[in-house]
């Protein structure tokens, strides 16, 4: 997104002005709605929810629902809470996020600065694989990962998630790199600087702005993944399913409340590296990858 | 001098490899686990798999019981009805904004990442915030009847007929600010000379945007579709959070018919033709796309 507003030559009076600010507003309350309806009625003991209105801020303050949504609450059948589900999330996402970032980075350097015959076929071919409904790997992964003993690990989750996430880490620094002077790469090559060399001393120190994009992609999409977590999570379950497990629960009351705090705990890491630093996404997602 | 003169010719060999030798993990990877995967699932549609997958071809067997299913009409017929719908309206909310958004608006930068920060979110958060803001009991209608709105009533989430605009309504809320910002990029891309000239000319706001900006932003309205239509053949997530493909079978899609087939009804066969149409589906919309992109770009 261009950070300098521009001179739109459109002039508007004042009634399109004011009908203009007035759309926007309703806009951003539609958008706001879900939140703070999650948050509070998080904050809520839960009679205030069945008796009382949705909508309405709490009368008795409480903290008592994100307690138990953390550390005591029935997930499938223990009262364990949605901590150590966060932890496996951790767990999960950190190495897969750092793992496919760094494959990506030398994918997008190779297929860009030390090209050959056919790098054209296996980057399509790459980036096909960012758009595929992952219910045609579900079976064979099911399969391969019982042989390989990773089934229900957390390894097993990193395995998956590495390897449906090259294709966006690819795309996103090929991209990149393919706007970086290529003459700069041949007088280093020149000069007898080898692959690695140049990748050290020449992109990595540009790559700052992509590594922002790949690194807010791919933790949000691991992290909010659900289907293969839900297939292959077995006793090392993420987030997304321990929340779903919490709120789809037949068994006793539903707990609007402590189901309102579990969702936004499943949401906060997502938000948080949103807001600190969803503005570089959003400018790095444009310059790089998508033509407007 | 006869090492010094072979030496470099033994680095440049080696130097000619690295780079293949770099990228080949995640070819390996991508031969085995998409495309090899891929060719394993076709040839399961063509098997007579039921729980375990079983290497016994049928033919067409599975494909010609799946298009007898009444379950898989219906997430065909949701499938159509639910990704018009958020496609259309997610494109419509998008364009709308980020035209209002580029009039110079007080604000800008506050209302951005309000309209964004529901992207960031899992649909499993998405769906269990609507779920039960729809929610008849104690949701939406419940808070209109306290403030005195009687009669207000609201519970597709409950009927068989309604509960699919439901996922719309969810699916729309989640992705609308992501595509208001692809068309926000493109508008800021426009030259402003252009609109300035056409000014001059006489040309009202009205006709300015429907003739010369929104003919435009073509290339982001592909994007958009693009990205909207692989989305709504993907969802799964959404529906298991907001409505568990129900009332009834009201709001299955293409996904949940194939995990519910494979995994729990031990009809794997029938089970990977639908992954296989799902995937055939996406392929007609990614590839020609895909093959323009890349053609444009070397």
């Amino acid at each position: 997104m261009a950070p300098a507003q521009q001179d739109t030559a459109v002039h508007t009076g004042r009634i399109a002005r004011t009908f203009i600010y007035v759309v926007l507003l309703v806009f951003a309350l539609f958008y706001l709605l879900p939140f703070f309806v999650m948050l509070v009625n998080s904050l809520k003991p839960l009679s205030e929810i069945t008796d009382g209105n949705m909508m309405a801020l709490p009368r008795a303050w409480t903290l008592e629902p994100w307690r138990q949504a953390w550390s005591s609450a029935q997930i499938g059948v223990q009262p364990t809470g949605l901590k150590p589900y966060f932890v496996n999330s951790l767990l999960m996402v950190v190495p897969a996020v750092a793992i496919t970032t760094v494959l990506g980075a030398l994918n997008g350097y190779v297929l860009t600065k030390w090209t050959f015959p056919g790098h054209r076929i296996i980057f399509g071919l790459l980036l096909f694989t960012c758009f595929i409904p992952f219910q045609i790997v579900l079976i064979p992964m099911a399969t391969v990962l019982g042989k390989l003993g990773l089934a229900g690990s957390i390894p097993g989750l990193i395995l998956v998630h590495c390897v449906y996430g090259i294709g966006f880490s690819t795309l996103y620094y090929r991209n990149y790199y393919a706007a970086f002077p290529t003459e700069l790469v041949r007088a280093a090559m020149i000069d007898g600087a080898g692959f690695f060399r140049i990748f050290f001393r020449i992109m990595l120190p540009v790559s700052g702005p992509i590594t922002v994009v790949s690194v807010i992609w791919l933790f949000t999409n691991i992290w909010n993944d659900f289907l293969f977590g839900a297939s292959f999570g077995g006793q090392s379950q993420p987030m997304t399913v321990a929340l779903n497990n919490l709120v789809q629960s037949s068994t006793g009351v539903k707990e609007y409340n402590v189901h309102f705090a579990g969702a936004i705990l499943a949401a906060l890491p997502t938000l948080v590296v949103y807001i600190v630093a969803g503005r570089y996404f959003v400018r790095g997602l444009m310059a790089g990858s998508v033509k407007g | 001098m006869a090492q010094a003169a072979r030496e470099p010719d033994f680095r440049t060999r080696l130097q000619e490899w690295i780079p293949k030798l770099v990228l080949s993990p995640s070819v390996a990877a991508m031969v085995v686990f998409v495309y090899g995967f891929i060719a394993f699932t076709v040839y399961l549609s063509f098997s007579d798999s039921r729980m375990l997958p079983s290497y016994d071809l049928v033919g067409f067997g599975n494909y010609a019981k799946l298009w007898g299913l009444s379950a898989w009409w219906t997430a065909i017929v949701n499938l159509g009805i639910f990704a018009s719908l958020y496609i259309v309206t997610c494109t419509a909310i998008g364009l709308v904004l980020a035209i209002f958004l580029d009039q110079k608006i007080r604000g800008e930068g506050m209302l951005r990442p309000i309209y964004l920060y529901p992207m960031a979110l899992s649909f499993i958060v998405t769906g269990t915030a609507w779920k039960w803001i729809m929610d008849p009991g104690i949701g939406i209608e419940n808070s209109m009847h306290l403030w005195g709105w009687t009669s207000f009533e609201f519970d597709w989430i409950k009927d068989r007929n309604m509960a699919i605009y439901t996922v719309v309504i969810a699916a729309v809320w989640q992705t609308s600010g992501f595509v208001m910002a692809m068309f926000l990029a493109g508008l800021r891309g426009i030259d402003n000379e252009i609109l300035k000239a056409a000014q001059i000319d006489g040309a009202s706001s009205w006709s300015l945007y429907r003739r010369i900006v929104i003919p435009l932003l073509r290339p982001a309205f592909l994007s958009a579709f693009v990205i909207l239509a692989h989305l709504a053949v993907k969802s799964y997530d959404l529906i298991v959070a907001l409505t568990g493909g129900g009332p009834g079978r009201a709001t299955e899609l293409p996904a949940t018919f194939m995990y519910s087939y494979t995994f729990t009804r031990n009809s794997m066969g029938i089970g990977a033709a639908s992954a296989v149409i799902m995937l055939m589906t996406i392929a007609a919309i990614m590839t020609p796309y895909l093959y323009a992109e890349l053609k444009e770009k070397t």
